[in-house]
């Protein structure tokens, strides 16, 4: 009972960070319809300009702040400089997929470039051994502050969304950009905001990440793959179902590693695409597709 | 009266070859209301997005001049702001969102005192909308989703309202219900351009109408006078003497039109 229950602790954690990426992935996916490839790439340079602060002993705020700013930073930089344009050019979909993809070798190019490639540790003012029993389960200080992050950023993102006037717009924009434009509202000012809010959502997953183990280039590309997984399990279009799929993800994959086996631990989100597409194509939350006539 | 709207000869292509207005002058005067008519493909829905501004780089040629200032090449939101409402034939509704919601994104960017008289305007003239506030967009009927468009459109406070087919899919009842309205709008001083297929409903409202037929004008005048045309009659209105084709011939037969 206690292995099942520590076990389950361990997924909740991995499941935050998971959702965390996935909102991110969801969210620009609901607004312009792209699946961002480079969503775990902007998150490790972000991450990695905090680790260049924290080596130089700034303090740990400062490097947050600096971090969510890169992010966001250069998610909307991408966005109004490569997408809109690309999108006033006529490229499809399919194409502005690409340019994401692009955008994330592009990333990596410069972050190996600049940091090299050798695994860095981040300095980080939480503790990864310090640990706290709570009844029968034992929880570090580290997953605590993963889970208390990804609550932070889900009801964060929740009261945005569907609490204050941007959130409105945007969830309009996202539904019908025509009708959005035709009402005024500055459709390209409220994106601007789903990529910055989207980029911030997945550095503060890589932020949380890197401590749990050494930063590289490539650091978030696992997370990144989990994130889109819980996405799709939980509905592309859903931002709940991007929270639910990311928490059941991680306990998932966490009781798979315990009880079955480890080597089976990272296939298993895969494994999930593949049923959820097969079963439930729109995923768990997701609404159907289908077009009323 | 003055001109509230002026296009002058404009030329609107589809994927840079296909043309779909092949210089079309319209004037909408201060006011009143102005019906487009015409059949299926004759332009008409692409004549109002090109005013609207929706299609990219349109129109290629001829000028759109609102209230004096020459408004083509603009950017969508710059038109909207201007003053000019679209409401699109699937009438542009957030059906997502809620009744409520939707009338609240009508009054964006409006920080003026009148907002609330005009929400209790709107309430007053379809009261079934303060009735379903909290349901979806989606789950209204056909009319109700029109009168939820036409009534986030007048809290724009439209200096032109540009419909079209208001009455498309409803029943002829709930149609006439929503031209009544129409007439209500127009005569709280909003200029009104509407596109309909339906044109006895659209004369019996209208000041004045225009017929486009495949990317041209081919007729323009008061209201009253184009229900009187014979042309308009026959074919538009399905009324007056049909000219029954020869039976030896009637394969080749095609109504010869007097424009």
């Amino acid at each position: 009972m206690e292995r099942l229950l520590q076990y389950a602790l361990t997924g909740l954690s991995a499941g935050s960070l998971y959702a965390l990426v996935a909102l991110g992935i969801v969210l620009i996916y609901r607004s312009t319809r792209v699946l961002n490839f480079a969503h775990g790439d902007i998150a490790t340079v972000a991450t990695f300009v905090a680790f260049t602060m924290l080596t130089r002993r700034l303090p740990f705020w400062a490097a947050l702040g600096a971090s969510l700013l890169t992010g966001a930073l250069v998610g909307v930089a991408f966005y109004l400089v490569v997408l809109v344009r690309a999108q006033r050019r006529g490229a499809n979909l399919l194409g502005m997929v690409i340019l994401t993809l692009g955008l994330a070798l592009i990333i990596q190019g410069v972050v190996v470039y600049v940091w090299g490639a050798e695994p860095v540790s981040l300095p980080f003012p939480i503790s990864d051994t310090r640990t706290y029993s709570v009844g029968l389960v034992v929880v570090s200080q580290l997953s605590l502050a993963t889970m208390a992050a990804g609550l932070l950023g889900s009801v964060g993102l929740y009261v945005l969304v569907q609490r204050t006037r941007l959130g409105l717009a945007m969830r309009a924009t996202s539904e019908n950009l025509m009708a959005a434009q035709t009402l005024g509202i500055p459709t390209r000012l409220v994106l601007s905001v789903s990529w910055a809010v989207a980029s911030a959502l997945g550095v503060v997953a890589g932020i949380f990440l890197a401590p749990a183990l050494l930063l590289d280039p490539f650091f978030m590309l696992d997370p990144f793959l989990k994130g889109f997984a819980a996405a799709v399990l939980g509905g592309l279009n859903s931002l709940p179902g991007a929270v639910v799929g990311a928490l059941i993800l991680g306990v998932a994959e966490s009781l798979t590693g315990a009880y079955l086996t480890i080597q089976f631990k990272n296939t298993l989100a895969f494994v999930i695409i593949i049923v959820v597409l097969l079963v439930r194509p729109e995923g768990l939350l997701g609404r159907e597709f289908k077009e009323r006539v | 009266m003055t001109a509230l709207l002026t296009v002058t000869s404009i030329e609107t292509l589809y994927f840079d070859r296909i043309y779909a207005l092949f210089g079309v002058s319209v004037e909408v005067r201060d006011g009143e209301i102005f019906a487009i008519l015409g059949p299926n493909g004759a332009g008409k829905t692409t004549l109002l997005r090109t005013i609207a501004g929706l299609l990219k780089d349109q129109p290629k040629k001829g000028t759109i001049h609102f209230a004096e200032r020459r408004i083509d090449g603009w950017q969508p939101e710059a038109i909207a702001r201007l003053g000019i409402v679209y409401v699109p034939e699937d009438r542009g509704l957030f059906k997502e969102l809620t009744v409520a919601e939707n009338l609240e994104l009508g009054l964006w960017g409006r920080r003026d005192e009148a907002v609330t008289k005009d929400l209790d305007a709107v309430y007053a003239l379809f009261p079934i909308l303060h009735e379903r506030g909290r349901q979806q967009a989606e789950t209204l009927s056909g009319g109700e989703q029109q009168m939820l468009a036409l009534g986030r459109a007048m809290l724009r406070r439209p200096r032109l309202l540009m419909l079209d087919e208001p009455s498309l899919g409803l029943a002829p009842r709930v149609a006439r219900t929503v031209y009544e309205a129409l007439g209500a709008i127009s005569r709280t001083g909003t200029t009104i351009l509407l596109v309909e297929q339906n044109a006895r409903l659209a004369l019996g409202v209208a000041h004045r109408a225009a017929i486009l037929e495949a990317g041209r004008v081919v007729l323009e005048g008061a209201a009253s006078d184009l229900a009187e045309n014979r042309d308009v009659r026959e074919v538009y209105l399905g009324i007056g003497g049909v000219e029954q084709p020869p039976a030896k011939t009637w394969r080749l037969y095609r109504k010869r039109r007097r424009w």
